[in-house]
């Protein structure tokens, strides 16, 4: 207990040093616009491909699941839409986000602590914490949600490939379900929830490798408890913001 | 000039610094020597700030630098220079973008100022058409010098070596030894040298400090250190069976 509350100070203690003023701005704006190639750019694949196929089974499974007579058909449409918009376009997505991007980043940084690069910014005098965390925190905040809305339009794209290809839903239907009933809010939730995953993804990725003590092996431990520790947070902000925002 | 007062310095219980007290010389090139897990990066590392020590001075000219918060030790941090014992160079910055870091950083000079001082830090030693290489695409002896580059980017008072040695061939060390020593004279630097390296004694010791078991055994220079009457300071420098043949007879 002691250990892990010894833990969650040394965090915020960290997060006081990322968020201390900039000593070069112009230098911060320079690293935020890589860390928006390395973290943000790269990223846009793997989340189309995912959304796209998720997208395509849950209209599958969906369509397979109602057949009966009473369910009219643009449902499917329907059930496509809030499945990706709701959940998996924010959670699912900061999940895979949590594995790419978190192990990412403890590993970088993680190496940089063990060949003392983090020592070397320190010794010219540079808060390494803010040097290193904010550029990326700055770039996840604003590009994960980014990530959300391609997930959104990827996904239905591939609900509507899915459904018109194997014939259990018609082009017409399809379209007809994802505008029907539409709450646009959904769209608000779902962004608000990414930019608080995007946080706990950036800054307890970043957390495990800053503190990481030893070597390579250490650094891969880091990069595993980012992941493991990330998703478990993402998964319990998940059910408090759902309570928060949709009650 | 830097001076250590009775510094102690201690992890997890287990004192690793014991009442160190050493001065080290304007311009001249100070070595801390010892064995391996005798405190000497510990000693390096207190001195630059990265580890607090538990009691204790470490006095920069006038300043009293270990009372100093994070803020205030920027101005002399600025004038600090450091080689890493892995070089530590920035793996994702190419050799020049390395060099440029700490003059993007902290100095308001122009872009073709900048890289007059890149060049001719590259230059000075002796690291030609290597601008746009990444650190992974270098030898160690190339990364060493690069390291060294960005230690003097700029101008630094005071130069910090942690083992400049470790990893490399003989006439190599030899030729980084030489560099560092130049480049203190040239400067008039304070430069420290952590290193266990008899050839690096031997060339440029002007100021040995030997630490045994987190404490200071001896001190000297390179012309003494063959003649100590310091038991565990002759242990460590005939340890080798050449040294042992050249030891001079009792």
């Amino acid at each position: 207990m002691i250990k892990f509350l010894s833990q969650v100070g040394l965090y915020f203690l960290l997060m006081k040093k990322v968020f201390s003023k900039p000593e070069k701005p112009v230098i911060y704006y320079r690293q935020t616009m890589r860390e928006f190639v390395f973290l943000g750019l790269t990223s846009i694949g793997i989340i189309a491909i995912i959304s796209f196929f998720m997208g395509a089974v849950i209209t599958l499974q969906t369509a397979y699941n109602t057949e009966n007579p009473i369910y009219p058909k643009y449902l499917i449409g329907l059930g496509c839409r809030d499945s990706i918009i709701l959940e998996f376009s924010s959670t699912v997505a900061a999940l895979i986000l949590a594995g790419k991007v978190g192990s990412n980043i403890a590993s970088e940084i993680g190496t940089m602590r063990v060949t003392e690069q983090i020592d070397a910014l320190e010794i010219m005098g540079i808060n390494s914490a803010s040097y290193l965390i904010l550029p990326k925190l700055i770039a996840t905040l604003i590009f994960n949600p980014i990530l959300t809305l391609i997930g959104i339009i990827v996904g239905i794209f591939g609900g509507w490939v899915a459904g018109t290809l194997s014939g259990v839903i018609t082009s017409e239907n399809f379209i007809y379900g994802i505008q029907y009933a539409f709450i646009p809010y959904y769209i608000t939730y779902s962004l608000i929830k990414m930019v608080f995953f995007a946080f706990i993804i950036t800054s307890v990725s970043a957390f495990q490798g800053y503190y990481v003590d030893g070597g390579s092996l250490e650094v891969g431990r880091a990069s595993t408890k980012a992941v493991v520790y990330s998703s478990v947070l993402i998964l319990l902000f998940n059910v408090i913001l759902t309570q928060l925002l949709l009650s | 000039m830097i001076s250590v007062k009775n510094l102690y310095k201690s992890f997890n219980g287990k004192e690793i610094l014991k009442d160190i007290s050493i001065t080290f010389e304007t311009g001249k090139t100070n070595l801390i020597i010892g064995r391996s897990g005798s405190g000497k990066t510990v000693l390096l590392k207190s001195m630059v700030g990265l580890h607090e020590i538990d009691s204790g001075e470490i006095w920069y000219e006038e300043t009293l630098f270990n009372k100093l918060d994070f803020n205030d030790r920027k101005a002399i941090r600025s004038e600090m220079g450091m080689l890493f014992q892995g070089s530590a160079l920035f793996d994702s910055l190419t050799v020049e973008q390395n060099v440029r870091f700490p003059l993007d950083m902290f100095t308001e000079k122009t872009p073709e100022e900048k890289d007059d001082r890149v060049n001719f830090c590259l230059k000075r030693v002796n690291i030609i058409n290597a601008n746009n290489l990444f650190p992974s695409e270098l030898s160690g002896g190339m990364k060493k010098r690069v390291a060294i580059a960005r230690a003097i980017a700029l101008n630094p008072k005071y130069l910090f070596c942690d083992e400049p040695n470790s990893g490399l061939d003989p006439i190599t060390a030899i030729l980084i030894d030489a560099l560092i020593k130049e480049l203190t004279e040239e400067y008039a630097m304070t430069t420290i040298v952590n290193t266990h390296d008899m050839n690096s004694v031997m060339e440029i010791g002007e100021k040995i400090v030997f630490i045994s078991d987190g404490e200071v055994s001896w001190e000297g220079n390179k012309n003494e250190i063959l003649s100590s009457d310091c038991e565990i300071l002759n242990d460590f420098v005939f340890a080798n069976a050449l040294a042992k043949k050249l030891r001079p007879s009792d």
